[in-house]
This record gives structure tokens, sequence and C-alpha cells, in this order.
């Protein structure tokens, strides 16, 4: 098992290659669903906040028919 | 100023080819009275190049060897620097709409600004070019060498330095954006003026570079202008 | 034919089908990494000529085939969102971007890391490495751009622009970068190809290269559903799903 790690010498070149290959394609990923999340999240906000807005519009209206 | 579209109503049938010298000349006209338009790249080109033996020391030898590579890039930057005079201007007074919207083929007017563009600062670099190589003690018998190199190599400098251009003139001043866009396709030209001038300083054959030069000139003519006549389209809206 | 076609132009359609596929293509993705891996680092014999470092080709090999595959991809769909406005083939395009760069530079760093012990420098103007970086200022160019233009349709169809003026000028900037390095050589010759590459070395390879391309496909697609759903955000299809969705 250590003469895997050892890599014959090379180990810094080897793993750092292997590490860095692995980091960069973990980040690219991670970033990919977190922005989707991300965006899910604005999303679903936006719209309640919509959908609060024209139900108090709604209530409004009401309300002045009703004095109207 | 009068419309150009105007202007040329009024004379008989024009060809593509009356439009090209017209707008050629009208670009000259401008750049010559805004002087600074072509003197200033031109002291940008000499002044990189004195600054090279003061960074470098005044080994000769040493000068003549990284001559080619100095004279060339400090051109490639003389050139980028005085592109964003191609279309800014008329952008900014509204005359590149109307440019597109007349009834000629665009990248034949495109072609003759570029044109007029190399004239202006392509053609000045040449021509001072043969004092720039004996500051860095290139032999005499290069020095034509370096001439022709660039008179093959700034023309295709403007072409696709057009392209640039055209996709960024939308911008506000972009800084080095378009440097950077430019840079990788400024390449070979460097590749192959920097080597034509090496093989003319070693003695050797430099036909065959002069021909690839050639090649990308052609090809560079051919296809620039309609690349930035898109890439205009485009960034016009 | 037409039919599917458009289905998949179609974004609701593309945003549905590529959420399931997705799962799938991890899963696809990770297998032929975890198989790759142990194929390159345990199975392989250690080479006879470079002993445990040429390991390293296993990463480093396929980035670079992914740097120019990624290039050529986005090529395609820069050509096909011009020619037929085609707005997914723009955003696969405008997506790829990152990840042809990530493997460009990665392509850079293993090599690297790789010349290093083997010809005793971290750097060498070779022209395959060359033209690698050169591509990479190719990648930034075109993120730059998008990034600078504010309007979306014009930074897209900008930047369509600059990339196939890109794929026209990297065979022309490769061999001009070939015949620059064969006039500079020194007297030391760089062999960056191993000479006749064994089976247990080319079947671990290969699958690295599988695998190293379904996870371009796969996070290419995640990143591309993201994309669509932002820039349909106000279309019908997209409120109703957030709706489902939230429930």
């Amino acid at each position: 098992m250590s003469e895997f790690l050892a890599m014959g010498g090379y180990a810094f070149y080897v793993w750092t290659s292997f590490g860095a290959v692995l980091l960069v394609m973990l980040v690219n990923a991670l970033e990919a669903a977190r922005h989707h999340r991300q965006l899910r999240r604005r999303l679903e906000r936006s719209q309640r906040r919509d959908s609060e807005q024209s139900a108090r519009q709604a209530v409004h209206q009401t309300t002045l028919q009703r004095r109207g | 100023m009068t419309s150009r579209t105007s202007d040329l109503s009024e004379a008989a049938p024009l060809t593509v080819l009356d439009v090209f010298v017209a707008v050629l000349r009208r670009d000259v006209l401008i750049a010559c009275r805004r002087s600074s338009e072509f003197v200033n790249p031109l002291m940008f080109f000499v002044i990189i190049v004195v600054l090279f033996p003061l960074a470098l020391g005044s080994d000769p030898v040493q000068l003549r060897a990284v001559a080619p590579g100095v004279i060339w890039v400090a051109a490639l930057l003389a050139v980028v620097l005085s592109l964003e005079t191609i279309f800014r201007g008329d952008f900014e007074d509204g005359s590149l709409e109307q440019l597109l919207l007349s009834p000629f083929p665009t990248s034949v007017l495109v072609l003759a600004k570029i044109a007029a563009h190399w004239l202006v600062s392509g053609l000045p670099l040449l021509i001072i070019s043969p004092l720039l190589g004996i500051l860095l003690n290139l032999p005499a018998h290069v020095l034509p060498v370096l001439m022709f190199s660039l008179l093959l190599g700034t023309p295709v400098l403007s072409l696709l330095g057009a392209i640039g251009v055209a996709l960024t003139v939308g911008l506000r001043r972009g800084g080095v954006l378009m440097p950077l866009l430019l840079l990788p396709l400024y390449v070979p030209v460097l590749i192959f003026g920097t080597g034509v001038l090496h093989s003319a300083v070693s003695g050797m054959p430099v036909a065959a570079h002069f021909y690839a030069m050639a090649a990308l000139l052609s090809l560079a003519i051919g296809l620039a202008p309609l690349a930035s006549a898109a890439a205009l389209r485009v960034s016009l809206g | 034919m037409h039919r599917i076609f458009s289905q998949w132009a179609s974004p609701v359609h593309f945003y549905r089908l590529t959420g399931r596929m997705i799962p799938w293509l991890w899963a696809a993705t990770l297998l032929l990494l975890a198989v790759g891996l142990f194929g390159g680092l345990v199975l392989a014999p250690p080479d006879y000529q470079q002993g445990e470092a040429y390991r390293i080709i296993f990463v480093h090999v396929p980035s670079a085939w992914m740097a120019m595959f990624v290039y050529m991809s986005m090529a395609v769909s820069a050509a096909i969102s011009l020619i037929w406005r085609i707005k997914l083939a723009d955003i696969w395009a405008k997506v790829s971007a990152p990840l042809g760069a990530s493997f460009t530079a990665l392509a850079l760093l293993t090599g690297s890391l790789w010349g290093k012990p083997m010809w005793g420098t971290w750097w060498v103007w070779d022209a395959r490495i060359t033209s690698v970086v050169i591509l990479l200022f190719l990648y930034i160019g075109y993120m730059a751009l998008r990034a600078a233009i504010e309007d979306r349709r014009t930074a897209s169809r900008a930047s369509a622009i600059l990339i196939l003026v890109g794929v026209v000028n990297v065979p022309i900037i490769h061999y001009s970068v070939i015949w620059w390095n064969t006039l500079h050589q020194g007297p030391t010759i760089t062999r960056l190809d191993a000479p006749a590459i064994h089976v247990s070395m080319l079947i671990p390879l290969l699958v690295m290269a599988l695998a190293f391309m379904l996870y371009y496909l796969t996070v290419g697609l995640m990143r591309a559903r993201s994309e669509v759903l932002d820039q349909e955000r106000n279309s019908r299809w997209v409120t109703e799903l957030v709706r489902e969705e939230a429930r």
C-alpha cells in the first residue's frame, strides 16, 4: 500500500496531478448544483412575493368596492 | 457634414470600386486632419523599440538576437493601440449605421476602412522600420526583409484587428478586452514575421516564409471583412 | 424525426428530459472514472522508461483531448445558434466555456507536473504546450467577451462570431507554432507521446477519456438546465414548474 502511495518516488507529481483534476471536476460539479439550487430558491421566493402581492391587491379591491 | 449617400447619388452610376475609393479617401483625410491618429502609434512603436536596449543592455550581439521579436511585438502593440480609430469615430457620430444601411456590400466598405487604417497606421511603421532595425544592430541586408515582412504582416494585423474592434465597438472602452481577443489570432503573423527575420539574419533563404505570409494575407483579405461586417451588424443590434 | 428534433430544441422538453437523464449520467460518469482510475493507477504496469510517473498521462491526455473537443463542440453550437437561431445551442456554447477552460488549464498543469520529473523542467515551450496556452487564451477571450456585453442576444451572437473566427484560426495557429518550434529547437527534443502505447495502458486511457467526456456532458447539461430556467423565468412553464415543486 505504501508502495502504491509512494509511486516510485514520484508521489508528489502523480498525486498532485490526479488530485488537481478530481478537485477541479468536483468544484465545477458542485458549483453547477449550487447555482441551480440558488436559482430555484430565488424563483420560488419571487413567485411567493408576487402571489402575496396579488392577494393583497385583491383584498384592497374588494375593500374599495365595499366602500364605493 | 452632408450625408455621404446624398453626395454619391448625384454622380453617374456608381460601381463598388468608386464607393471603395470614396470611403478610403474619406477615412484617410479624416485621419490626416486628426494627425495624432497616426503620429501616436508611430511614436509608440519607436519608444518601445528604444526601451529594449535600455532594458537589456547595449551589447550589439544580444540586440541583434532580439531585434526581430522586439520590432514585431512593438509593431503589434502599436497597431492594437491604433485600432480603436477604425470604427469608434463613426460609431459615435452615427455614420457607422449609415454604412451598414448602404446598398453596397458591407464587407467592401469595411475593407476600405481597414485599408485606410493600414495606410495611416501600418504604412508609417513600415517606413520607419529600417531606422529601428539599425538601432537594434540588424545587418544592412536584413533591412529590406524587415520592411517586406512588415508590408505583408501589418495589413493582416489591421484586418484581424478590425474583427476585434467590430465585436467590441458597442462597449464602453473595454480596456484589455480587445487585445485579449486578438492576441491568439495574431500569433501566426508574429511567428512568420519574426521567423523570416531570424532566417535572414542567419543568411538562410526567406522565400518560403514570404509565401506563407502572403497566404495569410490573402486569407485575411478574403475572410476578415466578412467577419467584421457580421460582427458590426451584431454590435449595432 | 423532426418532432424529436423540435422536442430537443424546445426549452421545456429539454429541461424535463435532461432532468431525468442527469442522475443516470452521473452514475455512468462515476463508474467509468472509478474503472479508469483503478485501471490506470493499479492495474497498468509501471512504464519501462518512466516508472510510475507516466501514470499522469491517464489524466493529462484526456484533459488535453477534452480541451480541444470542448472548443470544437462550442464552435459547432455557435454555428447552429447563428444559422438556425436555436437558443439551446447558444446556451450549450456558453456553459461549455468554463469547462473547456478548466480542462485546458488542467492539461497545462498536469503536463508541467509530468515534465518536471521526466525532463527536469517545469516548463518547455514546445509546439503542443504552446498551442494549448493559446487555446486557453481563446477560451478566456470568449468568456470575457460574453461577460462584457450586457444584452444577452448581442452577447450570444458576438461571442458566436468570435468562436467561429477562432476555430478557423486554430489550425493556422497550430501549424505556425509547430513551424516556430522547429526553428527554435534546442539540442534536447522532448517526446510527449509514448512511442507505441501498450494495450494495458491504452484501455484505462480510453476509459478515462470516455469518463471525461461523460463528465462534460453531465455537468454541461446541469449548467444548461440552470441557464434555460434563468432565461425562461417569465414563461408559463417555468412559473408552473416552480409552483409545483414548491408544494
